[in-house]
């Protein structure tokens, strides 16, 4: 299949770019790296009347750090962002995340800001802004605001952000010096989107987790925290108990959508698998250090 | 065994497209342009059944770059309907098909109206703008429900949506059965995939009204075919009818049928005085192209107490999709699988029935290894159930079990007539290459660490090179014999005009061998000229494992007459008896001494135009053709065996395959690495198969995945190494003893995955046999015996 017709603009400037924007609105698709608007496009899925492409916006690009949070601009591409030294050194939860993003020609077009528009429920990024506790930058016309990554996704392909805003940044906070980390996914390929995935961050003291955040990704509408799953490591030593509490309560308190090639129970299943064994790693590693 | 059949042939000949492919020179019908060409796009039902009220093309009409809006109706003149009938099953229903739908649209993206455009994306546009009155109807998906009296049918002129029932009977398989000391029984169901080629079809036909003339660049694997079938169907004169398949990317029998869109692009071209182009898009491809698979087998094998299979029993219920598939009929996979179970066993007897429906589903034809991979399956896992039920070493079981040499040659329990298999022998060099003592130790120690490996044998039998009886009783101008021509340059060069084809595979290479080691002459001084009705002589293409064991022998056949030629001619020359020379690499030499006299070149040169220097009578054609059948039996078969094994998680379902070993028969090996990578190309596909490939269909019957992001595909990274090692036993049906090679990766692989799969699993009790073996069926089998207990 072709792509309809469509106009296509390429502003050179991001103030050129957002009154294109308010001006188009929901008429508008913002090409990015295209990764997922092309395909949406060809299949006829997506007829916008005009393609904005913000790839000439420098503006939008670059990793930083500056008033203890780390900015990554929306035009990263996962590839950059997965060998960043910033990222490694201060975000390695992204830098674990990196590598399960698609394959390596995916990644070196696709980027972080068109991962978190689009906000596909099974999509590597949308989980870790929400375990790091990110805030996204959206820019408009009307000024700039920053969503918490909690308050940002809020659907199937759904955000905070309106017709008329960019996603211009994510700014997360550096880990802390006693922070932890994990990520993990399961898919049928390599380079798939993920039936279930879990992205982790907490805080240790000793083998004792604090400030747990476990966000599951692939198995709800968007990226979610597991909430009564956190309650149950919270605060306390990890052990083989704790595993099995925080699996049973992850198994009550999760409930996939059905999707006809994997069935709610076992993407329930599935999760509960992720998380024992990522916590099963975490404890080893909590033993080890 | 013949002495000619020297060097090159059984050399590891790199396949000659393979430079200028590599170097994006390929030329795929995509690339060719032709002036005043118009683009072809089809507005597809979007429903699996619906009536069809009204159609409104004027706005379409309309829309810019748009030529021509055509419907059945506009088509009616120019393009017959037709039946794809089977003289062989006379009882089969074959319902009348069209290049365009009617009235009535029978499975979701049959082809309702088309557009004609000076671009693909404005006849898209102007598809988006057609108009149609649809009535959805109930849909029937399973066929089940398909034979329930009183079930909605497809074809309003059929009494019931039974398509075809046949039964294949041996001895009495119900009498064994009760008498047999211990019966295994399973129903297995293997669900509806596709080829999946990597160049979608297309097609560019160019129509010339003052000759009357059709020249069509296809996709295709069998330009004779083609060129018949749309002589007849468009009422043109046949020798005016022309189909070129350039470079094909692949087809795996996806690309050996009559599709009504390309069908319609023709009547198109017809229809305008213009070139019609049309290539389907991946979506239409997996809508479109024949479907394989999606049977259901019901299956049971008794045995008596020392181990001797009694009898079998299977029955199969399948479907053709909504239409028969034209010319060949749907009807091979079925047949197939009812003549292939339990093949590899003594068997006495056998009962075989099979009932094909038609459904609101796309249509099915016949993809690589047709009914193979199935019969294996069955019967491969059958065996392993029988010796868990004796308390017997599986592989024992099977020898036990295997035809021997001496029971050879035989027509089996199915039906086929086997000259002689070597069963015993392939099982001896897969575990001569495979340690399963040392395996099961190791499968002991990682279970006891919660990892599950496991090992799956899968015996086959391989049915290639078809013979004449099947289409040719059937009634389809399908030709099952081959015809060479070889034409020797001035320079001493050849070409070879052959009828099969080369689809990436690289039969053009093996063809090019058999003439260089026959003739004598080198390599690089022979190309092979194929996949052009015009060019080749009529011949039948390549499908079915075809190409080596007919193509092979044709070739061969030809370079001796034109051998003989040269040597006589050489042998008047120089006054000795062409008993005394030989051709090597190109020059005549003293058979004895190899003393070299002349070249081809020299002898080509006095051929072509010096012809009054030698007698009238003397033998010396420098353009020779020869042509070739094999007779009285309907197949040549081959065998082996695989050997899978591989690693399932049992918190996820997800299985990693991490070996993989073949051990193949298919008699004289004209090229180890060609046919090495067909095999793991076979194989490939076959684990595909196995753990990924299968349409979802939405409860209202809509397909679910008409995409690579959905349709899951076997990637490298998944895929195992996979070893190839050859028993050899060639066919004496020829004499160059080549079988073909085509089927076998495909046929063993699904029942190797499927029994290591199983294997791997059996702590947890569980026994699937639902492919392809997902992670959900997987721990749903797992869960399922843990609840029971």
């Amino acid at each position: 299949m072709k792509a309809p017709d469509f106009r296509y603009l390429k502003p050179k400037t991001l103030p050129e770019c957002l009154s294109l924007l308010a001006e188009h609105g929901d008429l508008a698709q913002v090409l990015a790296g295209g990764q997922s608007l092309m395909p949406l496009l060809n299949l006829r899925l997506a007829a916008p009347a005009v393609l904005i492409d913000i790839n000439g916006l420098s503006e939008l690009s670059g990793i930083r750090e500056a008033d203890g949070s780390i900015t990554i601009g929306a035009l990263e591409r996962h590839e950059e962002i997965a060998q960043s030294a910033i990222v490694r050194q201060r975000l390695p939860l992204l830098a674990d995340a990196a590598p399960h993003i698609a394959h390596i020609a995916i990644r070196a077009r696709g980027t972080i800001g068109g991962s978190v528009a689009l906000a596909d429920p099974a999509a590597e990024w949308p989980a870790c802004c929400l375990a790091l506790g990110a805030e996204i930058e959206l820019a408009s016309t009307r000024g700039r605001r920053r969503v918490a990554a909690a308050d940002y996704f809020q659907g199937l392909y759904t955000t905070a952000r309106q017709a008329d805003e960019l996603v211009a940044a994510i700014h997360f906070p550096p880990a802390a010096p006693n922070a932890v980390h994990a990520f993990r996914e399961i898919s049928r390929r390599r380079g798939d989107f993920a039936i279930a995935g879990l992205a982790l961050a907490a805080l240790r003291t000793g083998e004792t987790l604090h400030n747990v955040r476990l966000a599951f990704f692939g198995v709800s509408d968007r990226p979610i925290l597991a909430s009564n799953a956190m309650a149950a490591l919270e605060g306390r030593p990890l052990g083989a108990s704790m595993i099995e509490a925080a699996c049973k309560a992850l198994g009550a308190e999760l409930s996939p959508p059905e999707d006809p090639a994997y069935p709610a129970a076992y993407k329930r299943q599935v999760a509960t698998t992720l998380l024992a064994r990522i916590l099963g790693d975490l404890q080893a590693e909590l033993l080890d250090a | 065994m013949s002495t000619d059949l020297k060097e090159p042939i059984g050399a590891e000949v790199p396949r000659d497209r393979a430079k200028r492919l590599l170097a994006g020179r390929g030329r795929f019908v995509d690339d060719i342009s032709l002036p005043r060409m118009v683009h072809m796009a089809f507005l597809r039902s979007p429903y699996p059944h619906a009536r069809i009220r009204g159609i409104d093309t004027s706005a379409a009409a309309d829309m810019p770059g748009v030529v021509r809006v055509v419907t059945a109706a506009d088509l009616a003149d120019v393009v017959s309907t037709w039946r794809p009938l089977h003289n062989r099953f006379p009882t089969m229903a074959a319902p009348e098909q069209g290049v365009l739908a009617t009235d009535t649209a029978r499975f979701q993206g049959e082809a309702v109206a088309a557009v004609l455009a000076a671009t693909r994306a404005q006849a898209e546009d102007a598809c988006e703008a057609i108009v149609i009155d649809w009535q959805a109807l109930a849909q029937v998906g399973d066929v089940a429900t398909a034979l329930t009296p009183g079930a909605p049918r497809i074809h309003e002129e059929m009494s019931s949506n039974l398509a075809f029932e046949a039964e294949v009977v041996a001895g009495d398989a119900e009498a064994a059965l009760a008498n047999a000391d211990h019966v295994v029984e399973r129903t297995f169901r293997f669900h509806r995939h596709t080829g999946v080629s990597l160049e979608t079809r297309g097609i560019l036909a160019e129509y010339d009204p003052t000759e009357r003339r059709l020249t069509v660049y296809q996709s295709h694997q069998t330009p004779h075919q083609q060129q018949d079938l749309y002589a007849r169907l468009l009422g043109l004169p046949e020798h005016k009818v022309r189909v070129i398949c350039p470079d094909v990317g692949g087809a795996f029998g996806v690309k050996h049928h009559l599709y009504p869109d390309e069908l319609a692009a023709c009547a198109a071209a017809v229809l305008l005085g213009r070139p019609v182009k049309f290539i389907a898009d991946r979506v239409e491809s997996f809508m479109t192209d024949v479907h394989c698979r999606d049977h259901e087998v019901h299956a049971r094998m008794g045995f008596a107490a020392d181990g001797q299979i009694v009898g079998l029993a299977i029955e199969d219920r399948f479907n053709a999709g909504a239409y028969g598939q034209h010319p060949r009929s749907s009807v091979a996979e079925g047949n197939q699988i009812t003549r292939l179970t339990g093949a590899p066993y003594r068997l006495e007897n056998y009962a075989a029935k099979l009932k094909m429906a038609f459904l609101n589903r796309g249509i099915l034809g016949h993809i690589r290894a047709v009914g193979h991979p199935i019969a294996a399956a069955v019967s491969e896992a059958l065996i392993e159930l029988g010796a868990k039920e004796l308390g017997r070493d599986a592989l024992d079981l099977r020898r036990q079990n295997y035809l021997r040499d001496s029971d050879f040659p035989l027509t089996s329990a199915g039906g086929v007539a086997f000259e002689r298999l070597s069963f015993t022998q392939c099982l001896d060099k897969a575990l001569s290459l495979a340690d399963v003592g040392a395996f099961r130790q190791e499968q002991a120690a990682l279970r006891a660490k919660g990892i599950h490996r496991g090992i799956g044998f899968n015996t086959f039998v391989e049915l290639t090179a078809i013979g004449p009886e099947y289409y040719g009783e059937g009634g389809q101008h399908i030709s099952a014999q081959e015809t060479c021509l070889l034409r020797m340059e001035a320079s001493g060069q050849v070409r070879i005009h052959i009828g099969t084809t080369d689809q990436g595979q690289g039969i053009d290479t093996g063809i090019q061998q058999v003439v260089a080691g026959v003739l004598g002459i080198p390599l690089d001084d022979i190309e092979v000229i194929s996949g052009d009705s015009a060019l080749s002589p009529m011949g039948g293409g390549s499908w079915g494992s075809r190409g080596a064991a007919l193509g092979g022998e044709v070739a061969m056949r030809a370079a001796r007459t034109l051998r003989l030629n040269l040597l006589s001619m050489a042998g008047f020359l120089l006054q000795k008896s062409a008993d005394d020379l030989d051709l090597v690499d190109g020059i005549v030499v003293d058979r004895q001494h190899g003393t070299a006299h002349m070249s081809t070149a020299d002898l080509a040169k006095i051929g072509h135009f010096r012809p009054y220097t030698l007698p009238s009578d003397l033998p010396s054609d420098l353009t020779v053709t020869a042509r070739y059948a094999s007779r009285d039996r309907m197949f040549i078969a081959g065998n082996g065996i695989q050997v899978a094994i591989v690693e399932v998680d049992t918190g996820t379902g997800l299985v990693r395959p991490l070996r993989h070993l073949v051990v193949h028969d298919c008699g004289r090996v004209l090229n180890p690495l060609l046919v090495r990578e067909q095999i793991r190309g076979g194989v490939v596909q076959g684990l595909g198969s196995a753990l990924y490939e299968e349409f979802r269909y939405a409860e209202n019957g809509a397909l679910l995945n008409a995409s690579f992001a959905d349709y899951l595909v076997p990637m490298a990274a998944e895929m195992p190494d996979i070893e190839v090692a050859h028993v050899t036993t060639p066919t004496e049906t020829s004499e160059l003893g080549a079988k073909g090679a085509g089927e076998a990766g495909l046929a063993g692989a699904v029942g190797a995955i499927l029994n290591a799969v199983n294997d791997a699993i059996s702590p947890t009790g569980a026994f699937l046999t639902e492919v392809p073996l997902t992670p959900p069926r997987i721990l749903e089998a797992i869960n399922r015996v843990a609840q029971i207990e």
